[in-house]
């Protein structure tokens, strides 16, 4: 070797060196990736969207502290458009492909469920976000789920016991035709069975369903003093406006129970006044009880984004549940100072996690150990007002009695 | 299950309005589909932008109503353009237009659907005025204002179409072009241009009942999936090109959906509705009022 392809050589060596010199350091400073597909588009695009901007916030206050175990956290996100069918393909590449080193599961039931022999297969830890008993066949024992409910009966135990103010004897269904509401049905419908109520009437209804003044009218005839009602977003329009044009009949005390949609602050904000005097169940109002250490910061934030995002303006349903997941993976993280699925799935399931929507402790199905699914009453609410919403006795709490923050009135004196 | 008179008179009462509305949100396809054959699978979007447009102009106080009306000019200049370039695009260029024009009123569809998502988000959007919510009461009997303003629209826009096409110059022409393009063209007459005035008036029309779509419930983008089978179903059922016949198809889907609903069981009212269809085809295939 002449001297100089030597020098060569050792200048090549020199530089090699100093570039792994300061390679280590960079790749140490590389992010942390959470991966997580969210429904931006289709049946769950409203609420996804708004979920995302929660975990945004999220992100932003973590790397404002430094980030995570001294590295920035960086949200790998992907439209699932809200279909069950692309989310084990989406996962599959935020596994093997982007190597993200977190996971957090799609919103909602439907699209999660497919991931679960996946996650389970794979070890891995999954943050669940809003699902309902995807976990119950499978066992993995690194499933955590934000939403504040575990079992199907944790749904609607709460709107039961309301009802036995009234002394209620007879109850009537209307029910989605879906797997989702059905599987919520049959929780209370159990209870209604323990409670000794007779089922009066029983209706399930296709998703296509455009109007529900028939079903009304004949739940009216039944004369029921219960009326239990599972639906969706445009069917829950339907339901209250029919219910406000037929009438259900004096006999009916309590209506309401597991309506999806009358959380969202578009829905609430057009049907104003005709809300009055449904019970429904919910996640968090901003009642004294739910006056969790940081949620009121966080909502306010959160609807800043929300106008600029032209989603939920309130944001009570899912965002601040959203901002607990990123609160669990930063308190697991850093007391265990590892990103080891297995140490952190051990911390999670062994301690309180810390959130803004308050404690909360796992049970070994990894949903919540004590459940805590509000009913709230809808009173004194007048029309065109979203603001209304922000201040407490709009939604006053009926049950449970821990979060209670007023007594439920029978349904046609909260209506005056 | 609960019977009585009373409730089976209410079924089919409720399922007249219910029907109705269907005619109502049909009737433009039946010009579009069943007199000009244009395979227009976009139309349910097209509804749904008629209730978006509805929903904003609402944003600024307009009556749904009068929202719908102030529209239909411009929903109806949007048709004849949307024609032109389906026309000089795909029906102007061969045999297999049928399909490939099924591809592109789809990729309009989605055009419409993407665009909604883009400019009002995903949410639920419902509009507000005097006569939702409430009803008008008969003893017992309620009916809900916002449905007897679907019956009166449906009524409205099928008498006004049926005079159109049968007493106007051009409305026979429409027709004529439905029948025999041809023999239209020998009369001096542009087929061309009366299929694109007729695809406006179809689309002029979709603004109103897309109005009355956002007045009957909440909307959001993705919902003209919903309504694709129902208003096909509407108009196949007819017989297509009849407006009259688009009525009574949808009195009868919507009757036979209330009653079967009322009485047996809601999730059997598509089936019911859909196996009618089949029986009626099975009986007469060119539909209840087709020629």
């Amino acid at each position: 070797m002449t001297g100089i392809k030597r020098r060569g050589v050792l200048v090549a060596g020199v530089l090699a060196l100093a570039i792994g010199a300061f390679a280590s350091p960079a790749l140490a400073q590389q992010p942390i990736k959470i991966g997580h597909s969210m429904a931006l588009t289709g049946a769950l695009g409203g609420g996804g969207k708004a979920a995302l901007i929660a975990l945004q916030l999220w992100v932003e206050d973590v790397n404002a502290k430094g980030g995570l175990l001294g590295r920035k956290v960086e949200l790998v996100t992907y439209d699932d458009q809200s279909n069950p069918a692309t989310t084990p393909g989406i996962y599959t590449k935020l596994l093997d492909v982007d190597k993200v080193d977190l996971l957090i599961a799609p919103y909602a039931t439907v699209p999660t469920a497919p991931l679960m022999p996946l996650v389970k297969q794979r070890g891995l830890l999954l943050m669940g976000n809003y699902s309902f008993q995807v976990n119950s066949r499978v066992q993995h024992d690194m499933w955590f789920n934000n939403a504040p409910w575990n079992v199907a009966a944790s749904w609607s135990d709460n709107f039961f016991k309301a009802g036995k103010k009234f002394n209620a004897k007879t109850v009537a269904f209307l029910v989605a035709d879906q797997e989702f509401a059905q599987n919520l049905a049959r929780g209370a419908k159990s209870i209604a069975a323990t409670q000794g109520l007779k089922t009066v009437y029983e209706q399930n209804y296709p998703p296509t369903t455009v109007d529900f003044s028939s079903m009304i009218r004949a739940i009216r005839s039944a004369k029921p003093d219960i009326v239990y009602v599972m639906s969706y977003p445009n069917d829950s329009v339907a339901i209250v406006r029919s219910v406000n044009e037929i009438g259900v009949g004096p006999s009916v005390k309590l209506i309401g129970g597991g309506m999806v949609g009358l959380q969202f602050a578009p829905v609430m904000e057009s049907l104003g006044s005709m809300l009055n005097g449904w019970v429904n169940y919910h996640t968090y109002v901003p009642e004294k009880s739910m006056e969790f250490p940081g949620v009121k910061n966080f909502l306010a934030r959160y609807a800043k984004k929300a106008v600029e995002a032209k989603v939920d303006p309130l944001g009570y349903y899912l965002p601040p549940y959203n901002y607990a997941i990123g609160q669990m993976l930063e308190q697991a993280v850093t007391a265990t100072k590892s990103l080891d699925h297995k140490v952190l799935a051990k911390y999670i399931r062994e301690n309180e996690m810390k959130t803004i929507v308050g404690g909360i402790r796992y049970g070994k199905d990894g949903e919540w150990a004590d459940a805590r699914v509000v009913m709230v009453q809808f009173r004194g609410v007048v029309d065109k007002n979203v603001e209304q919403f922000r201040q407490p006795g709009k939604q006053v709490i009926v049950e449970p009695a821990a979060y209670k923050t007023g007594d439920v009135l029978p349904f046609d004196k909260a209506r005056k | 299950m609960i019977f009585s008179f009373q409730l089976l008179f209410e079924a089919i009462l409720f399922g007249i309005l219910l029907g109705c509305f269907y005619a109502a949100v049909s009737i433009g396809l039946s010009v579009a589909f069943g007199l000009l054959d244009v395979p227009h699978v976009a139309h349910p979007a097209v509804l749904i932008l008629g209730a978006y447009c509805t929903y904003l102009l609402g944003s600024y106080g307009w009556d749904p109503i009068v929202a719908g009306l102030a529209l239909m000019p411009l929903f109806f200049l949007f048709g004849i353009a949307l024609y032109r370039f389906y026309y000089e695009t795909f029906e102007k260029r061969g045999t297999d237009a049928g399909v490939r024009g099924l591809a592109f009123f789809f990729g309009i569809a989605f055009i419409i659907e993407v665009g909604l998502i883009l400019a009002f988000g995903v949410d639920q959007r419902l509009v507000e005025a005097e006569y939702i919510g409430k009803s008008l009461s008969f003893g017992e009997m309620r009916i809900p204002l916002r449905m007897l303003l679907a019956f009166a629209i449906a009524l409205v826009l099928t008498a006004a179409l049926t005079l159109y096409l049968s007493k106007t110059f051009t409305g026979r022409a429409i027709k004529a072009v439905a029948q025999d393009e041809a023999a239209l063209r020998l009369m001096g007459a542009d087929p061309v241009r009366i299929k694109q005035w007729a695809f406006g008036i179809a689309t002029g029309v979709t603004a109103l009942t897309g109005a009355l779509l956002i007045i009957i419930g909440p909307v959001e983008p993705m919902l003209d999936r919903v309504y694709i089978g129902r208003t096909f179903c509407v108009v196949v059922l007819a017989g297509l090109g009849s407006m009259t016949g688009t009525l009574a198809a949808g009195l009868i889907l919507g009757i036979s959906e209330s009653i079967v609903l009322m009485h047996f069981g809601a999730s059997w009212a598509p089936a019911v509705a859909f196996g009618l269809l089949l029986v009626v085809l099975g009986i007469r295939p060119q539909g209840l009022f087709g020629r």
